[in-house]
């Protein structure tokens, strides 16, 4: 039963002022993940923007239990609190690993895979700004193609970026899904589903950065809106290996108008330069991916 | 007093050690295979999937991730083991420092190799003395029986203290040969070792945030109490650290009176009182010293041991008592610090600077890369020693013994 915004739980488990940019999008996503956990949870969180959000010693801005961790340890780490909280009888808590697409996609790799063969028994949870953010804009694996990070500041990115979703997919895990903090409601439904399954749940969800995107922070929902309008982002799950659009993204592959890439990359000062040709790129990438994945919709129904 | 004797069992010094964590009753095991522990992993698991061990193995996929898992099951208050070796010991090198800084009582056996480049699956101690700056207590086994009585009491040291203990023996040397050690019995290791008690936990009860950035100055807590910034913490490690030699002393002489054996606190000696010159290493190259003493005993020098157990902390007070009386002091090292000397041979002389009462100091490497060392060669290495020593040569620099350039 898909929950309406009004109907959201009350709870706040984000104390009002942290240290995360004005118009972060991970502030907007991470409070609607700790409503659909309502407090029964142990996060572990890699170097990132998260832990600036999280605050410093001896001050927190958030209310549930939090374990800093090594950047390329996240998946490790979760796998440590479920064997631990296994022996010492505590199963009912949800263990959450949060990370950004650097801690997931690069470095945290190998933890994330490992435990993912294992299916571990966590939630984990890649909030990608497409880039080293928490370091100052440098490129990462997500950093989609043509963008202007700090490491590709006169070409821009060279390659495409990385499908981690399609990566976990191949490990088989029992969920998998994309959520936006654009669209809160389905963030929280997913959340709320992940919790109820067993084994290594993954959550990939789109965050628009400001900062390093370079946009004005009151247009984060918007441009987390215009992801999904292109088909740059799509929302979507894969429960026990079946893969379904959902919200928005299912709308648009029923109606069949995506809009052009153009309209979302030009206005953000990271694609500043780009060149036509790549512009041309990314949408006949888009189009080949989104057509697949209305392919595979198509399959489940 | 037993009325039953515990069980003697000829097994290696990696069996040794999978049995004490066995007996010890670890909770969470994650660990990564590689030459020479492997068998501590294969042993393990062979208990946990028999039922013989109750806890959760984690088949990790690297040795970071495997002390990643015993970081965080620790810190939900879980007593967790691991053990590794080299390579795998370096690629765990920033976990090593999280776990020390964040003051959780972690046991980890290192089956001492050599690091590469370039590859060496043989045994010297370079692996282990490389993070001896990272906070943990490094203690030194020179037989299997020690082994398996030093990591049991490890986890009562780490836990009482909250530092991590790493429980070095040498690779193949000690990890693959069978000795006969005798295995104490599940009840009275009990009686010894009582359930892990932590002092903090993560539960959604009691939120917390662990190991948040830390500043360089205090900094006010929401009540408006001053907390200690990132220098203050690693003064309280240090100082942990520090004090940590009486524990070990404590635990140590406790072990002793329940199960018999006293591996003797932070070093142990041989023929040591009255020695004129003491032959100083660690592990089971200490063990060979004392053949060694042996024959030089027999040609009427007055040779002694001193083996170092407890590495970190640097036992320095009680060493430089140990050698005071003493004409030279044979250092031999397993390991170098390249570009300077042998990590005992520099700590020990560091020990001794300034006092009135010193005895020569003489610094050699051995057994590199898993070149063997003998009996005779160290009998050898004295007698050159002191000969140099007569001449009134200074010897400063480290000599390497049976390097064949």
């Amino acid at each position: 039963m898909a929950i309406k915004i009004l109907d959201l739980p009350e709870q706040e488990y984000m104390l009002p002022g942290n240290r995360a940019c004005a118009g972060c999008s991970l502030g907007i996503a991470f409070r609607h993940i700790l409503k659909a956990l309502d407090g029964n949870c142990i996060f572990t969180v890699p170097a990132s923007c998260l832990t600036v959000l999280g605050g410093m010693y001896p001050t927190s801005s958030v209310t549930v239990p939090w374990m800093n961790v090594v950047f390329p340890s996240t998946a490790a780490a979760a796998s440590g609190l479920v064997a631990g909280l296994k022996v010492l009888g505590k199963e009912h808590i949800t263990v959450v690993a949060m990370a950004g697409d650097g801690g997931t996609a690069d470095i945290g790799i190998q933890a994330l895979s490992g435990a993912a063969e294992r299916n571990a028994n966590f939630l984990y949870i890649c909030y990608d700004n497409e880039a080293y953010m928490n370091t100052g804009t440098q490129r990462s694996g997500s950093t989609p193609m043509g963008a202007k990070t700090t490491t590709t500041p006169a070409l821009g990115k060279r390659q495409h970026s990385k499908d981690v979703p399609k990566i976990i997919e191949a490990h088989g895990v029992p969920y998998i899904a994309t959520a936006s903090p654009s669209y809160p409601a389905d963030l929280y439904d997913k959340v709320r589903k992940a919790i109820g399954i067993h084994g290594t749940r993954y959550m990939h969800i789109n965050a628009p950065c400001p900062s390093g995107w370079q946009f004005p922070p009151k247009d984060t929902v918007k441009f987390g809106r215009q992801a999904i309008e292109t088909g740059i982002f799509a929302l979507y799950e894969i429960q026990d290996g079946v893969f379904r659009l959902t919200g928005r993204s299912k709308r648009l592959a029923q109606t069949g108008q995506l809009t052009p890439v153009r309209d979302y990359i030009v206005p953000q000062g990271r694609f500043k330069g780009i060149a036509e040709e790549t512009i041309e790129e990314v949408q006949r990438w888009v189009n080949a991916r989104w057509a697949a994945y209305v392919r595979r919709d198509a399959e489940a129904a | 007093m037993h009325e039953k004797k515990a069980e003697i069992a000829i097994i290696t010094g990696n069996q040794a050690a999978a049995n004490a964590a066995r007996l010890g009753r670890v909770q969470v095991v994650a660990a990564y295979p590689i030459t020479p522990q492997s068998s501590v992993v294969e042993t393990l698991s062979k208990f946990i999937e028999e039922g013989e061990l109750a806890a959760e193995f984690v088949t990790v996929e690297s040795e970071h991730s495997a002390l990643a898992v015993c970081i965080a099951a620790s810190t939900v208050g879980a007593r967790v083991f691991t053990a590794t070796s080299a390579n795998g010991l370096a690629y765990m090198c920033e976990q090593i420092h999280w776990a020390a800084g964040s003051r959780l009582p972690i046991v980890m056996g290192c089956a001492n190799r050599a690091m590469a480049a370039p590859w060496s699956v043989l045994n010297d101690q370079q692996d282990s003395m490389s993070q001896r700056d990272a906070g943990w207590i490094q203690i030194y086994c020179r037989n299997n029986q020690e082994i398996m009585d030093t990591f049991i009491q490890a986890f009562k040291i780490a836990e009482t203290v909250h530092v991590p203990v790493m429980v070095c023996y040498d690779g193949y040397i000690l990890s693959h040969t069978v000795m006969p050690v005798e295995v104490p019995r599940q009840e009275d290791v009990d009686a010894f070792l009582p359930p892990y008690q932590p002092h903090l936990t993560l539960d959604p009860a009691d939120p917390k945030n662990i190991n948040p950035v830390t500043l360089a100055d205090p900094r006010l807590n929401h009540e408006g109490k001053l907390c200690h910034g990132y220098m203050e913490h690693r003064f309280l490690h240090q100082e942990a650290l520090l004090q940590s030699t009486e524990t070990i002393i404590a635990v140590g002489q406790e072990y002793a009176e329940r199960f018999g054996r006293d591996w003797g606190g932070l070093y142990w000696g041989y023929q040591l009182e009255d020695a004129e010159v003491i032959v100083m290493a660690a592990g089971s190259l200490a063990s060979e010293a004392t053949v060694a003493v042996d024959a030089l005993r027999a040609d009427g020098i007055r040779a002694g041991v001193l083996g170092l157990r407890v590495y970190r902390p640097f036992p320095k007070r009680e060493l430089v008592a140990a050698v005071a009386q003493a004409r030279l002091v044979v250092v031999v090292d397993k390991s170098l610090s390249y570009g300077n000397e042998g990590p005992i041979c520099g700590d020990l002389k560091a020990a001794l600077f300034g006092r009135d009462r010193a005895p020569a100091l003489h610094g050699y490497v051995a057994g590199l890369g898993g070149r063997d060392v003998k009996a005779r060669q160290l009998a050898e290495t004295v007698r050159n020693s002191m000969a140099r020593l007569d001449e009134g040569m200074l010897l400063s620099d480290t000599q390497w013994i049976d390097c064949r350039i």
